[in-house]
């Protein structure tokens, strides 16, 4: 609540003081990081900890790619795995996968990496008591063991097809002789992994100093680094990031607010580039028993709402260039994400109020709508739900208040967003508001039972089947309504040559000054 | 003196832990702080482990008392964030807090002696307007907008000064000026007035007819006088200002206590947010009380009317 209240006061001049600083004039051409090749990147949010296992926060996903590997490397390009610590790896059953280990590779202190560092590493995670935070990223781990100096096998806990994708995301190889000495805290103070940049500094909660691994292994599937050194600060308020970044003081900024965007793209000196981001939109409509809207119970009101909200219009005025309409609830790009079967609602008005009518409801009724971010766009379908008839009153709340009001079914309409977590496969989407897990307000056991099976099938195909019949469900029963993904928009000084990805991880190693 | 230091003393812990019960009430009570913490995509047995680790699931009359008993050994606890010791951090951003409300208090004395002195020496002057328009303005622009000017003009503009950080003096200078510019009118329209009674008076006429010059007896004679209860507003207006460093450092990411509490807030982490809020408000207590004090001291006309 107070933060809600302490950032409004922080930003309620944002408008007119920076629209001051356009009118300020010309504003001095100053590349910060060229001419000594290295960028300076704000960010808001300071991780807790920069060791990956210990933060849940979206910088400390960048860092984590930046100084340590994974065993496998998706290519975000293809979306073909690679081999990266790993040269290749096979399921062996069901619940064991092996993987053949690189030789030669050496961790920033020197340490040689081999089999003991997976070991180590993997039994450490996936302990319970050691308390990694983002316990959905280890907990499907059993065990990890030596077959022999660079060979491993890796026990999971159930079958669990995407295990190859956190392999190749969040699951970082540690030292083992030195996070066994140190641990967390010791990492996050002087932090040693093997990739393409390594910690020169560490100041928490201020900045932390990067500096390009010159020893970084040739055959890896990320690009040899090209900038010489990386200076990550954190800002919290957005408006000084921006002043930064038009002062010079700082090369790249990220989700800068579109209208600011929009604006920024008129400074000589600083480029703006926007990018679909993995975060989907949707309303998730409650059709529990005691639930506060009864009439979202019957399934004419809730294919009227689809209809009643004009999604392109959103995604053209209030989301940006790089958004899009999705149609299940899930990134288009994840594994499984499949809308063949789902229905693709057109926006029209007279077939909603046709709908409300047959299903009694022509005078309309009255109802509470809950959201966390996106207030514009919450307020854009509040009105669009009023023109059949809906009433809408937004409960624009903190995410955990929201949160505490849907899992005590006091919420008929959710304004959700949901990221994954960058994790690139439907489960790590869709089960999450559908498999009766606490932020299920639909509880359909079809739906529940088809994406349990492609959660847990290691066949690819069945896995998509079990999708596709899962979303055709969902879609059917109208008991959501898919609206679009969200695009972040990135500042930038001018000749920084650096590509964007829906994962919104800048990958700095290929990047360069032109 | 010494009866009323301890009926004032009194009233001071009283608002200290009547602060204390607020702050911490309202915290709890600003939403369940397990599922704040917990984060997005946080499973239900998280959010229990959460509430047991950090004892949330006892009576808030239960965790509130124990908190204070902490607080009363010296234990703030451990930064649910940050995982360290809640004092250890407290310890190293302090300095900061302290230089800047240092600064910023000198900032405001140095602008608002001289302009309250020239009003007062030429009331209803263009001088005394140019004061008063100084102070409105001053009063009137919010702290955080005019940071924001600031930063436009010296950073964007002259580039003349860092954005943001806190490496340097040079980064000091706009955070000072922020600060400091706000506490200014009150200070200046006390100067103004005090000098306006004090130049009125008869030591004053007695030493001009002893033909001392104007300097000495604006200088040694009136101003001397009026700046007594100057001293005691600027103890108040530190406190203010150690306050409303929480949005000043936030802008200019200066490393101190005010952006320590904004991070804590942010990150959810109650206990950083819980003590840093405290402190504050017992600094803000403190120095209200050696106001009061030195008031009394100086005018036993206070302490006679309150016995």
């Amino acid at each position: 609540m107070f933060n809600n209240a302490l950032s409004k006061t922080l930003s309620a001049s944002r408008q007119i003081a920076f629209a001051a600083t356009l009118v300020l004039g010309s504003i001095t051409n100053v590349e910060a990081g060229k001419s000594d090749n290295s960028i300076r990147f704000a960010i808001d949010q300071a991780p807790e900890n920069i060791d990956p296992f210990f933060n849940n926060v979206r910088i400390g996903v960048i860092i984590g790619q930046h100084v340590w590997d994974t065993l496998i490397y998706r290519d975000p390009k293809t979306g073909e795995y690679k081999g990266q610590l790993a040269t290749s790896w096979k399921w062996v059953d069901d619940k064991t996968i092996e993987l053949d280990l690189r030789k030669g590779v050496k961790f920033h202190n020197g340490e040689d990496f081999d089999a003991d560092d997976v070991v180590y590493t993997l039994n450490y995670v996936s302990k319970v008591e050691n308390k990694v935070i983002t316990q959905n990223n280890v907990d499907w781990i059993e065990s990890a063991e030596k077959v022999d100096q660079f060979k491993v096998r890796i026990k999971l806990k159930r079958t669990f097809p995407a295990a190859i994708e956190y392999l190749a995301g969040p699951v970082v190889i540690h030292p083992n002789e030195y996070y066994a000495k140190v641990g967390p805290s010791g990492m996050n103070a002087a932090a040693i992994g093997s990739g393409p940049y390594k910690v020169v500094e560490h100041s928490i909660g201020k900045y932390l100093r990067l500096e390009r691994n010159k020893d970084y292994f040739k055959d890896s599937p990320k690009p040899q680094p090209k900038v010489e050194k990386i200076e990550i600060r954190f800002i919290p308020d957005r408006q000084t990031q921006m002043a930064e970044v038009l002062a010079g003081g700082v090369d790249l900024i990220m989700n800068v607010p579109p209208d600011q965007a929009a604006q920024l793209k008129s400074v000589p000196h600083i480029e703006v580039r926007s990018g679909e981001t993995m975060r989907i939109v949707f309303l998730n409509l409650n059709t529990l028993d005691g639930g506060p809207a009864p009439q979202l119970k019957d399934i004419r009101v809730r294919k009227a709402i689809q209809h009643a909200i004009d999604r392109e219009s959103m995604v053209k005025q209030l989301v940006g260039e790089g958004g899009r309409v999705i149609n299940a609830i899930c990134f288009p790009g994840q594994f499984g994400c499949i809308d063949s079967e789902t229905s693709k609602f057109k926006y029209d008005v007279a077939e909603a109020k046709r709908l409300m009518a047959e299903a009694g409801f022509a005078n309309g009724f009255e109802l509470d709508l809950y959201a966390y971010r996106e207030r514009p766009q919450s307020e854009a379908m509040i009105n669009y739900l009023r023109a059949i008839g809906i009433k809408a009153n937004l409960r624009f709340l903190q995410y955990a208040a929201m949160r505490e009001q849907i899992r005590g079914n006091k919420a008929a309409i959710a304004h959700q967003t949901w990221g994954s977590f960058s994790v690139n496969d439907v489960s790590a989407s869709t089960p999450v508001y559908f498999k009766f897990l606490a932020d299920d307000i639909n509880r359909d056991p079809e739906v529940r039972d088809l994406l349990e099976r492609g959660d847990t099938s290691v066949d690819p195909e069945v896995r998509k089947q079990s999708y596709t019949k899962a979303h055709a469900l969902i879609s059917q029963r109208a008991l959501s309504v898919p609206l679009y993904s969200l695009v972040t928009f990135y500042a930038m000084g001018k000749g920084l040559d650096l590509a964007t990805y829906p994962d919104e991880i800048p990958r700095l190693w290929e990047a360069s000054w032109k | 003196m010494l009866a009323y230091s301890i009926k004032r003393l009194g009233l001071a812990l009283a608002v200290a832990i009547a602060v204390s019960a607020a702050s911490f009430m309202l915290l709890r009570l600003s939403g369940d702080v397990a599922l704040a913490i917990a984060g997005e995509g946080a499973r239900q047995a998280d959010i229990e482990l959460i509430r047991q680790t950090y004892g949330l699931d006892r009576p808030l009359l239960v965790q509130y008392f124990d908190w204070l008993g902490q607080i009363f050994r010296g234990d703030f606890g451990q930064s649910i964030y940050f995982k360290t010791s809640v004092f250890g951090l407290i310890l190293d951003k302090i300095p900061t807090t302290l230089w800047l409300g240092l600064f910023s208090i000198l900032f405001a004395l140095g602008l608002a002696i001289p302009l309250g002195v020239v009003a007062a020496l030429k009331p209803n002057s263009w001088v005394d307007r140019l004061a008063l328009t100084l102070a409105v303005v001053g009063q009137a622009l919010p702290n955080f907008f005019f940071a924001l000017v600031l930063v436009m003009i010296f950073s964007i503009k002259l580039r003349w000064l860092p954005v943001s950080g806190s490496g340097t003096w040079a980064h000091f200078v706009m955070p000072t000026i922020a600060l400091g510019y706000y506490a200014t009118p009150p200070l200046m329209r006390l100067v103004r007035a005090g000098m306006i009674e004090v130049l009125s008076s008869d030591f004053i006429r007695t030493a001009h007819a002893k033909g001392q010059t104007p300097y000495r007896v604006v200088v040694g004679h009136a101003l001397r006088n009026a700046l007594v209860p100057v001293v005691a507003l600027a103890a108040v207006q530190l406190g203010f200002l150690l306050g409303g460093s929480i949005v000043i450092e936030t802008i200019f990411a200066l490393d101190g206590l005010g952006y320590l509490a904004y991070q804590s807030i942010t990150n959810k982490d109650f206990p950083v947010t819980q003590a840093v809020l405290m402190l504050l408000a017992i600094t803000y207590v403190l120095l209200t009380l050696l106001a009061d004090l030195i008031n009394t001291w100086i005018d036993p006309r206070l302490r006679v009317g309150s016995e």
